[in-house]
This record gives structure tokens, C-alpha cells and sequence, in this order.
């Protein structure tokens, strides 16, 4: 599958999912209504850059801390259509994976990515281009290449819990 | 994938898995008998949004058929299930709730998992996991005073930070690993997530054995790391060298001796959450309040992290020490530990909090500043309005 889009730019390392989006919010379930929330301690201006076509781009071991679904969720709801960073926190990564949201790591393009640099991903080869350089990314092991072709855990564990 | 022996779920990680499940098409739970819903973080309710919430996690959990531990009858999930029996050595554990690593203090694998991972949980009994290296972390030699479980994490911390853990487990072994009581091996697990690690295991021994009687009727082995088991790498951590540490804004990783930062002022003091609110903690903070009172400059909260240890305390006597001593005791939650509720920091204000994340908001306001340390360094600092060591103020 090829995504493309435009950077957002969520800078530094060891961001955490209480600044992507604080405790106090947590009473809230729908994803919708989470959008609001989203980069609320760390930079709410950052919201004004996110739309239809947003490729999150983020430093080392981004999404530490609390396994709060409410981060990945709401930039689904945003529309973010994939997450690039040198790399990931365990927990954070997982929720990207089960939601059906790309989430690649290569340092290299992670650091070549501006504010609105241009990404094209290839989730087949793992390949990132940024502003027309290639990078090549982390490989992923083969179960969560199986969860991202079918669309993340949702439709996989529908299909299996049908099998069964 | 891996089978599920628990699956467990709070107010704010449950309803939103019961989303995904619906989406999932799967409206039954694999094993009624083998789920576990806690009303813990906005608990008791902070507003009617909330209150909803909790009221959702009740329903849902009455039509499963599942366990419900809600207001008045749990606490807090991480120390609630070790004390009630459902965590026992080698059975693996879902928890939506990152802090579900806390099981390892039991020899048992727990995965804070996301509720997108625990609807499949629910529905299948099952997650996906690739297989994680090992860490071997060897705790030697005799604590010093006022030295905790509380520590011996922070010296991890310390050593690797909070990426040096990722993708593997880490496993601590040692004779003062096999010294500590389980409530400080929850400590120490507990903060295995901060490492970025899987989860944080202690093999099963005697004393696990001991803690289990009486609490469970499930059999169970005791398992530790094969003799030729090959690691990614080994730390040895000598406690006769290892002070009271504290651990800085805003990462839990930028840990320094207490003795470092003597001095600084205390605006308030938080004793309490899943990986320090147990009742040896609560011992420990008595020893320092007791007969004394919060600085006039500073103000204290302790947080038991069950009803059973808010009924000892009760029964020990130690809620009367602080409540004379100027503390507010709080029933049973997550509250400010998270910022959720009940004694969240303003602006510019520092707290000293036995809790595991000092992120920036971690506990109210995004100005505001958390430090990581363990109950005998909280309550002295409460004493003294500033970090203090804690022989300064012991009795």
C-alpha cells in the first residue's frame, strides 16, 4: 500500500502519551470526542497543522509512559494517516499496529523530515521517501506485517473469531 | 500469540475496548471466569462523565458474567489483583493499563496492553507478542536505612533509562532480590515499563509461596531464567553502595541521590498508587510522621492502594498518626497520580510523589513538578517542607 501525505513534526525524544494526551481527558471513550485532547500538554498549536493527509513525524522512543489507546485514536480521528519516527515505545507502537495505522521507523528519515516535507510510504517494502530522498526502514516482523495488510487487529480478530 | 490466564480492564481502558470488540463483531468474552474490570482511575467519580463511565464498566461486566471490583469493594488494580489471588507465578496477564508489568513481583508475565489488544483479549483470549530478550538485573548485598524497592528501581532507571529496556524482559535475581517482601518486589516491577522494557520478573520463591497461601487455589510452578540462558545484557546493582535516590523532572530516568537535592521546597506530598501504596509503605511513611506534623508550607496526601490496606492501616493505627499529623488520607485510586483527580498540582508548584511517572502534567498542571522517590523521602520531605534525607527527620 502507498500513503502519502505532509509532515507534522512532533519534535525531541522520549515524548510521552501524558503530554501527547493528559490523564484528565481520559474519561472520554469516543474517539471524536478525544480530538480535541490530542497534543494537549506538549503543544496544542500543533493541532492547527493536522489534517486529511497528516504524516506524524517523531524523534526516539516516542509514546512512553501510559499504554492510553486515546493518543493513536485520536490521530486517527484527526485523520493522521501514518507515524514515521526513529523509533518507538513498545505500547504506543502496538496501538498504531492494532489500529490499522502505519507506523514505520527509520532515524534517517525521521531526521530529514520537515514541518510540510512531502512523505511517500511504501508499506509493502518499508520504503520512505522524504521530499523525493529514499530512506530504508526497520523491518517488521511477519505477524505485525499480517495485522497491517489486514487493516489492523480489528478486522483480524473478526475474521479469526468468525473461523472459530 | 500468546493465551491470556487474565485479562483485565479499568475504567478508562475498558469502555473503550468494548468499542473495539463491538467492532469486532464478538459480543461474549472468551472466558467469563478469566476477566477482571477495576473502577480505579476516576474512582470515585470526578464528574458525572466519569460516573457514566464506571457505570458502563458495571453493566458491561454484569452482562459478561465477569468479575467487577467497583467502588468500596477493590482499589487500585495493579496491588488489588496480586492481593486477591488472581496473579500467580508463570501465568501471563493482560491488563489494559501500562503499569500491569507489576505482576512480575509474583513471577508472573503481565503485559500492559492497549484496549484495541484487549478487545482481542476479551474476545479470543489471546495477544500477538514477538519473543523479547532478557535483561538480568542482579540486586546484591544488604540495603541500607531507608532504602526500598522504590530505589533498587530507580537504580535501574538510572543505569539503562527509559529506552534502555526495550524489547526485552528484565528478570531480578540476586539474594537481596530473593531479601525483599513482595510488596517491595511490586515496586520494583512496577517501574519496568519505565525502562521500555516488556514487563520485570522475579523468580517464584519461598516468599512468594508465603504470600500466595491462602490467597489462591490455582496451581502454579516456579520458574527462573535457565542456567545457560543467554542475555542482553546483565546489570549488577551492589545495594551497600546505593543511597535513597529521586528521580527529577520530568523523566523517571534522570535519577540522583536525595542528598543532591536537599533543600528544594515541597509544595505537596503524594504517597500512594500501584507501585507504592502498599502497607509497608504506609509503615514507612508512619515512621516518619508520627508524632510530627506536614510543614505549615507544605501540604500531604496518603493514598492506601486497596480497601484491605486502608482496613490495616485503619487496624495498625496509621491513619490516625497522619490524620494527626495534618495528612489527608484518600480512599482507594488512581487519582492524582495520573492528574485525573484528587489532589492534582497547580502551576509552579513541586510535588514528592512515591508514584512511577513524573512526565510533564503527569499530575495536574504542565508547569507544575513531580519527583520520584520512596515513602520514607516523601513523608520526610513532608515534614521538613523541602527533601530532606530521611535520617534527618527519623526519629
Amino acid at each position: 500500500m502507498i500513503v502519502e501525505g505532509r509532515a507534522v513534526v512532533i519534535p525531541g525524544d522520549d515524548v510521552d502519551t501524558d503530554v501527547m494526551y493528559p490523564g484528565q481527558y481520559l474519561n472520554i471513550d469516543d474517539p471524536d470526542a478525544m480530538k480535541p485532547y490530542l497534543f494537549e500538554g506538549y503543544d496544542p498549536s500543533l493541532r492547527d497543522q493536522l489534517g486529511e493527509d497528516t504524516i506524524i513525524v517523531t524523534g526516539h522512543n516516542f509514546g512512553i509512559g501510559s499504554s492510553r489507546e486515546h493518543v493513536a485514536q485520536a490521530m486517527k480521528a484527526w485523520g493522521v494517516r501514518a507515524v514515521v519516527g526513529a523509533s518507538f515505545a513498545r505500547i504506543f507502537r502496538r496501538n498504531c499496529v492494532n489500529l490499522g495505522l502505519p507506523v514505520l521507523e527509520s532515524p534517517d528519515a525521521a531526521a530529514a523530515a520537515r514541518r510540510g516535507s512531502r512523505i511517500r510510504i511504501d508499506t509493502d517494502t518499508g520504503e520512505v521517501d522524504v521530499d523525493g530522498q529514499r530512506y530504508e526502514t526497520a523491518p517488521i516482523p511477519p505477524l505485525v506485517g499480517e495485522l497491517q495488510a489486514a487493516g489492523g487487529l480489528v478486522p483480524w480478530t473478526a475474521r479469526r473469531a468468525e473461523e472459530r | 500469540m500468546v493465551r491470556c490466564d487474565v485479562v483485565m480492564a479499568n475504567d478508562v481502558s475498558g469502555p473503550v475496548a468494548f468499542r473495539q470488540m463491538a467492532k469486532m463483531g464478538v459480543d461474549r468474552v472468551f472466558d467469563s471466569s478469566k476477566v477482571v474490570m477495576v473502577a480505579d482511575h476516576f474512582m470515585p467519580a470526578k464528574d458525572a462523565r466519569s460516573a457514566e463511565l464506571q457505570r458502563r464498566l458495571k453493566d458491561w461486566s454484569d452482562a459478561q458474567g465477569v468479575t467487577f471490583y467497583g467502588q468500596g469493594r477493590g482499589g487500585i488494580e495493579h496491588t488489588l489483583l496480586c492481593e486477591e489471588g488472581w496473579v500467580v507465578p508463570g501465568s501471563v496477564i493482560a491488563g489494559g493499563d501500562s503499569h500491569t508489568c507489576t505482576y512480575g513481583a509474583l513471577g508472573a508475565f503481565g503485559s500492559g496492553l492497549g484496549s484495541t489488544d484487549i478487545a482481542a483479549c476479551l474476545a479470543l483470549g489471546e495477544f500477538w507478542q514477538t519473543v523479547p530478550a532478557t535483561i538480568q538485573v542482579e540486586f546484591t548485598g544488604e540495603k541500607r536505612p531507608f532504602v526500598t524497592g522504590k530505589d533498587l528501581i530507580l537504580a535501574v532507571l538510572a543505569e539503562i533509562g527509559v529506552g534502555g529496556g526495550s524489547r526485552a524482559v528484565l528478570e531480578f535475581v540476586g539474594d537481596a532480590a530473593e531479601a525483599l517482601s513482595v510488596d517491595e518486589r511490586l515496586a520494583v516491577s512496577n517501574m519496568a515499563v519505565e525502562t521500555g522494557a516488556e514487563t520485570g520478573i522475579f523468580p517464584a520463591d519461598d516468599t512468594t509461596a508465603e504470600y500466595l497461601a491462602g490467597r489462591t487455589e490455582s496451581p502454579w510452578q516456579r520458574e527462573r531464567s535457565d542456567p545457560d540462558a543467554a542475555f542482553a545484557r546483565r546489570l549488577r546493582i551492589d545495594l551497600a553502595q546505593l543511597p535513597p535516590l529521586i528521580a527529577l523532572p520530568h523523566l523517571p530516568g534522570n535519577v540522583v541521590p536525595v542528598d543532591e537535592v536537599v533543600g528544594t521546597h515541597v509544595d505537596q506530598v503524594y504517597i500512594g498508587n500501584c507501585a507504592n501504596g502498599t502497607i509497608t509503605d504506609l509503615r514507612q511513611a508512619a515512621e516518619m510522621l508520627g508524632g510530627r506534623r506536614v510543614h505549615r508550607d507544605c501540604r500531604a496526601i496518603v493514598v492506601p492502594a486497596t480497601q484491605r490496606i486502608y482496613r490495616e492501616a485503619l487496624r495498625e493505627g496509621l491513619l490516625d498518626l497522619f490524620v494527626e499529623a495534618d495528612v489527608i488520607v484518600s480512599t482507594p485510586t488512581c487519582g492524582a497520580c495520573f492528574g485525573g483527580h484528587m489532589g492534582v498540582v497547580g502551576p509552579g508548584e513541586r510535588a514528592v510523589a512515591t508514584t512511577n511517572r513524573n512526565f510533564k502534567g503527569r499530575m495536574g498542571s504542565t508547569e507544575a513538578e513531580v519527583y520520584l522517590a520512596n515513602a520514607y523521602v516523601a513523608a520526610a520531605a513532608a515534614v521538613a517542607g523541602e527533601i530532606v534525607a530521611p535520617a534527618e527527620v527519623a526519629p
